[in-house]
């Protein structure tokens, strides 16, 4: 079953520039899809439009059944609900604990507190945060603060993990302990997950589809594992 | 249910937002507040100089006397006349002898003199009332050139004076306020965009994980709303009291007591009310306005 549905995409910025291409994409529900590309390539372009931040100019993107090229700027929140979005910069805020960063989600939906409680405990749990649900964000470490924003994403049990570039501001090690949380949301939870990086250790070791957008346009989809085979090719050429 | 979630919480949030940002509220409301002074002082100017403008307009009337020659039918010819003038409201005919019994009536001493004469020095007259205060003039001129008519007399010039001095008083006062609404308004939309400036990050993950726009456009209509009330206060406080006090100590009357002031029960209440429907309504426009530039949503 299809999640998302890309087809003959084009997005161009009002200064000319074409951000993408004819793209057609496919993503079925519960995959875990690497986008990958250089600085400029298309590919936060192509995020953004995932949910809805940017919209294409021409051609289609069905995100779990919306045309997000047809969404009107007034109904986008009902896409929204469907979607979590982790950054790479977190965007906690700084007043509210660990606990309020993650109820701030569900208030805003306009949830009752005691539907809410369990809810957010329960992807606090998801993430390893619960001894500190009362910590400020000034007073957890980065991968602390990223597994908050990853709570933060999954607490309203959304079908998409959108990630842009979520180890960019973490260490290595860091990385691997938040890629490991990923995972365990898409095993678990069967949430599919689509993440932008630059890191292509992670791409390597994790195995997983690999989509690569090079100058506006699809420059590869490589299935499970077979990504790191087309770059040891590449890098021998 | 959901619906009153999010209007409550709009409200909790409106009132911290007016909180956080207090220096800038403060400013907001010292502003709504000397605006609504003002705005206040208007509208009592302005209501008391129409009421005072009504009743002087009510006194205007023609005199015009009658020529001693003026045979009976004359006179029943003139008021056919009058009758067909289409500015003329009203008339009222008095002949010189019930002229001569009211002077009699009025003091002694006419009275006496009065007696004194063989004949009755007075002249048949009629005192026509217009339809609109500005026909005065030429409906005066027009009943001067009827045969019969001695004279006709309206009281030239002072009293055109005071009515058109006043009027600019009016329209000047409107211009004014108008003008002190809109500094409010830019005011308290320029306080409203920074309070949207310091939320930034929280409006950018309320829509990342889908709150709906009224959601996130409530607190900041609200807060509009608040800075607008709050500032109506002492306005609305000053006008009660203020104009109490000064009805009080003028006696209810200025310069002359055919110039009277509007009393203050009632009107000070409605004026109280006029303020703060100005000080919430101008609020709400102000952050609207800014909601909509600078929420992009």
């Amino acid at each position: 079953m299809k999640l998302i549905k890309v087809k003959n995409c084009y997005k161009v910025y009002k200064n000319g520039t074409t951000a993408i291409a004819d793209l057609n994409i496919d993503i079925d529900k519960g995959e875990f899809v690497f986008v990958i590309g250089s600085t400029g390539s298309g590919k936060s372009t192509f995020i953004k439009m995932l949910y809805r931040e940017e919209k294409p100019t021409k051609g289609d993107v069905v995100v779990g059944g919306i045309n997000v090229a047809k969404l009107r700027n007034s109904k986008v929140y009902k896409l929204r609900r469907k979607l979590g979005v982790v950054f790479q910069d977190f965007k906690l805020l700084p007043k509210l604990t660990v606990y309020e960063n993650v109820a701030f989600a569900l208030e805003a939906l306009g949830m009752e507190s005691k539907e809410i409680r369990p809810k957010v405990m329960k992807a606090i749990e998801n993430v390893g945060l619960k001894e500190k649900i009362r910590n400020f964000p000034s007073q957890l470490s980065g991968g602390e603060q990223q597994r908050v924003a990853i709570a933060r994403a999954i607490v309203n049990n959304p079908k998409l993990l959108i990630c842009d570039e979520p180890t960019g501001n973490l260490d290595p090690d860091t990385s691997r302990e938040i890629m490991g949380i990923l995972e365990k949301i898409n095993q678990e939870l069967g949430t599919t997950i689509i993440m932008a990086t630059h890191d292509k250790d992670i791409v390597n070791r994790m195995k997983k589809r690999v989509i690569v957008i090079e100058n506006s346009v699809l420059a590869g989809d490589y299935l499970k594992g077979s990504y790191k085979a087309h770059e040891s090719v590449k890098n021998t050429k | 249910m959901r619906a009153l979630r999010i209007l409550s919480r709009s409200i909790r949030d409106s009132f911290k937002s007016a909180g956080r940002n207090f220096s800038l509220s403060m400013a907001a409301i010292t502003c709504s507040t000397i605006t609504l002074i003002l705005v206040s002082v208007a509208i009592i100017l302005s209501y008391n100089v129409r009421e005072i403008t009504t009743t002087l307009e009510k006194e205007l009337t023609i005199v015009a006397y009658v020529k001693k020659e003026a045979t009976t039918e004359n006179i029943e010819e003139l008021k056919r006349e009058l009758n067909q003038m289409s500015s003329v409201d009203n008339y009222n005919y008095k002949s010189a002898d019930e002229w001569k019994a009211e002077m009699k009536n009025e003091s002694e001493t006419l009275n006496t003199t009065l007696d004194y004469l063989d004949n009755n020095p007075l002249l048949d007259s009629f005192i026509v009332t217009v339809k609109d205060v500005t026909d005065l003039k030429s409906t005066t001129e027009k009943i001067r050139k009827f045969e019969f008519i001695s004279s006709a007399e309206y009281g030239e010039g002072m009293v055109e004076n005071i009515v058109g001095a006043f009027d600019v008083v009016s329209k000047g006062t409107i211009i004014i306020v108008i003008a002190l609404v809109l500094v409010t308004a830019f005011l308290i939309s320029n306080t409203i965009k920074l309070t949207i400036y310091s939320r930034k990050n929280e409006i950018e993950i309320m829509r990342l994980v889908g709150a709906s726009n009224i959601a996130i456009k409530l607190p900041f209509i609200f807060e509009g709303f608040i800075l607008g009330v709050l500032g109506s206060v002492v306005p609305i406080l000053a006008t009660i009291y203020g104009y109490n006090f000064l009805y009080d100590k003028l006696d209810g009357h200025v310069v002359s007591n055919m110039i009277m002031l509007v009393e203050p029960f009632n009107f000070v209440f409605y004026v109280a009310l006029i303020l703060l429907a100005v000080g919430s309504i101008v609020g709400m426009f102000g952050s609207y306005r800014a909601v909509r530039k600078y929420l992009k949503i």
